[in-house]
């Protein structure tokens, strides 16, 4: 018999798809920029390019703050238990209809690999493209900071191309497995109402 | 140093272009010339006027003759080369030494016609030729500067009839200088109109507000002393050392403590991207011109851009020195200069340019095989002095001694026996220009590969013609192969967009498969 709890609250579920569409925004537009195809052209990839980062920007420091007053920032503390058993599940489980070894609950909404790969983003990920990408936004004022003697723009450019391609693998892997829940569509259904359908 | 603000700056330089403006001198000058008894008389010769001028601008050929109009030279303070028209080599003409009386019709004296030209006889320097406004003073090629006042036939033996200059009618009209005098000799440089510098050619005596924004004669209506606000006669604003990067802000129109008053930023700032404060931030790195001048000779008259002595001397098959021309009516071939490749609508060529420019004088060792730089600019992205400019490069093939390894001064122009363009003999025509010069010359000739830099700072488009962002930020970019820049969209570490998009490709891959297998696994359990 499966049954419904009430996995992810209104705002996580705004800030989600917010941060997921200004982060496929910011991955077309800054591979414009970084020069792989033509689609907006580049003024405008540029310009949508900083609103977007911008935007996204105003939207962590509400999500961190989120996080720690409603003490939700509990869910990224990383283990290691269970992790095997997640990914002997990717690996063969998932193909001989073996139980999902992880069951959500309200104090526990990720699977350890979730955690792992969540954290990652926001420890590693995040703050690579941020720091590097405001780098990149101010340029301009290196030689007034003095920064200019100890930065190279592209070596700017090379980590925050870096972490945007790191970003797009998490992208890649993150949507498949959203089919990879209790049923095809139970981790979708659960980040768009909140309820999420378990055994 | 007080900041001027925009619409500051804006209304002054109105006032000013109002004031500079051709055709308008007669109506603000406080003096009318033709009511002054000094000038109601027949002048028989140019200095004849010129003393008439100096009785009353007692320090006029003083002034004058402290400038490079006057010396034709100029000791370069950073390089300390001595230059000037007097001593460089180009590829153009080459060198004015033993052509004095054709390369002097430009000179600003009278009689100028060889190295015994006294230049300090104060009644030679030609007043009239800068300050006419009424269009008729004209001055022949081979006369040395020299007026015409009698009636004369030009060039000798071709029938055509030129009429002297009326010197007191001029003298009486006589005002501040105009983009026509000015352009009288800038317009020309090289030998034509447009030839020499590709952003300056007759266009530009009246230009529409596509051709120059500033000049444009029914705009701003800017003369060249708008911008080259002259002190003491003196015209600032030179060639041989530029202003490459001007970052001290606005300079109060008439106040000059040492600087370039032509510079963008003496009258613009050095932020005058109000909107887009970016573009502000890319003149740390880019001269204005680069984006504001998209391509020069585009007023119709073409440049040349290559000039290549080395095939001169052919003969038609009259036997008449041989003449090409292209459909347009341009010259292209002429028997007496070479080869030439002539542009229109030139997109220029990019440099890193601290205002620092070497020349490769007579005398000065040159290599064989290679290219010689008749001048370089210096600079580099790291010196914190140099902007990226945009810059008209002349390509050449012009004659040297290869055994001394040196350039050399032909003798071209006139009607002697060991000119150049009467004889096309070039041992006899550097025989005499090297021994006029007083320098080695070994009897050997030979050609080799010479190029010339000219910066390209006139033609200042309107600014909805300016560059566009993608001009430069694309793998085709104006600024490709300008070393030291990294630039979106135009440079990228092809090992890392290989590594990216392989792992990337591999991810997804990895998850088609492991979807399909579920889904080929799922159908199977099904049946």
């Amino acid at each position: 018999m499966s049954e419904k709890i009430y996995v992810f609250k209104v705002f996580e579920r705004f800030w989600h798809w917010s941060q997921a569409a200004l982060i496929i925004t910011l991955l077309l537009t800054g591979f414009e920029v970084h020069g792989s195809y033509a689609l907006f052209g580049f003024e405008k990839a540029v310009n949508t390019h900083t609103i977007a980062a911008w935007t996204l920007v105003g939207l962590w420091i509400f999500a961190i703050f989120w996080h720690f007053t409603t003490g939700e920032w509990k869910q990224y503390i990383p283990t290691l238990q269970k992790v095997d058993a997640m990914f002997k599940y990717y690996l063969t489980g998932i193909f001989t209809n073996a139980p999902h070894p992880f069951r959500a609950t309200r104090l526990k909404k990720h699977n350890p690999l979730q955690r792992l790969a969540y954290l990652g983003v926001m420890l590693f990920i995040g703050p690579l493209i941020w720091f590097t990408g405001w780098f990149y936004i101010f340029y301009d004022k290196w030689p007034d900071w003095g920064w200019d003697q100890y930065l190279a723009l592209e070596w700017v450019a090379f980590f925050h191309t870096v972490a945007a391609f790191l970003m797009l693998i998490f992208l890649i892997a993150h949507v498949y497995l959203t089919t990879a829940g209790h049923t095809l569509t139970s981790h979708i259904k659960a980040m768009i109402t909140g309820w999420e359908e378990v055994d | 140093m007080s900041k001027l603000q925009q619409p500051y700056s804006w209304a002054i330089a109105l006032v000013i272009a109002a004031i500079l403006g051709p055709g308008t001198a007669g109506a603000t000058s406080t003096a009318d010339h033709s009511r002054f008894k000094e000038l109601q008389r027949t002048f028989n010769s140019g200095p004849e006027v010129t003393q008439a001028c100096l009785s009353c601008h007692t320090e006029a050929a003083k002034q004058v003759m402290r400038t490079k109009h006057w010396t034709w030279e100029f000791l370069n303070p950073a390089t300390h080369q001595k230059l000037g028209k007097k001593h460089v080599i180009n590829n153009f003409c080459i060198s004015v030494e033993t052509n004095q009386p054709f390369c002097t019709t430009c000179h600003i004296g009278y009689g100028y016609k060889d190295n015994s030209f006294d230049f300090t006889k104060q009644e030679n320097v030609d007043c009239l030729v800068c300050h006419d406004t009424t269009g008729n003073y004209r001055k022949q090629p081979g006369m040395a500067g020299n007026v015409v006042t009698r009636e004369m036939e030009f060039p000798p033996g071709s029938g055509n009839i030129v009429k002297p200059v009326d010197l007191a009618k001029v003298a009486q009209k006589v005002g501040k200088t105009s983009r026509d005098t000015c352009g009288g000799c800038h317009f020309n440089g090289g030998g034509g109109n447009g030839v020499k510098h590709g952003d300056m050619d007759s266009s530009l005596s009246a230009p529409d507000e596509a051709l120059d924004v500033h000049m444009d004669a029914t705009g701003n209506d800017f003369g060249c002393g708008t911008c080259h606000a002259t002190s003491s006669h003196d015209v600032p604003g030179s060639r041989f050392a530029p202003t490459a990067k001007d970052t001290k802000g606005p300079l109060m129109r008439g106040k000059h403590e040492g600087r370039n008053p032509a510079t963008c930023v003496a009258c613009h700032d050095n932020a005058p991207h109000k909107k887009i404060a970016r573009l502000n931030s890319h003149a740390r790195k880019i001269a204005c011109q680069t984006c504001h001048i998209p391509t020069f000779a585009r007023g119709g008259v073409p440049t040349k851009m290559s000039w290549d002595w080395s095939t001169g001397g052919k003969m038609g098959p009259d036997g008449k020195p041989l003449i090409k021309k292209d459909e347009n009516g341009h010259v292209i071939y002429d028997a007496k200069k070479g080869d030439f490749v002539l542009g229109e609508n030139v997109v220029p060529e990019y440099k890193w340019f601290n205002g620092k420019v070497n020349y490769t004088l007579l005398g000065d060792k040159i290599k064989a095989g290679g290219i010689v730089p008749i001048n370089s600019f210096e600079g580099s992205p790291d010196d914190g002095k140099s902007l990226i400019w945009p810059v008209k490069v002349m390509r050449g093939k012009q004659p040297y001694d290869p055994v001394n390894m040196t350039l050399v001064k032909p003798h071209t122009a006139g009607n002697d026996d060991t000119a150049y363009w009467k004889n096309f003999g070039w041992e006899k025509a550097i025989a005499s220009g090297m021994e006029s010069a007083g320098a080695p010359f070994s009897g050997k000739v030979d050609f080799i590969e010479t190029e010339m830099t000219w910066p390209i700072t006139h033609m200042v488009a309107p600014k909805a013609d300016a560059l566009a962002c993608a001009d430069c930020h694309q793998a085709a970019s104006r600024l490709k192969g300008v070393p030291g820049i990294y630039m979106p969209r135009h440079s990228a570490n092809e090992w890392l967009n290989t590594a990216g998009w392989g792992l990337a490709g591999l991810a997804l891959l990895g998850v088609i498969g492991h979807g399909g297998l579920r889904l080929y696994l799922w159908r199977k359990g099904k049946k």
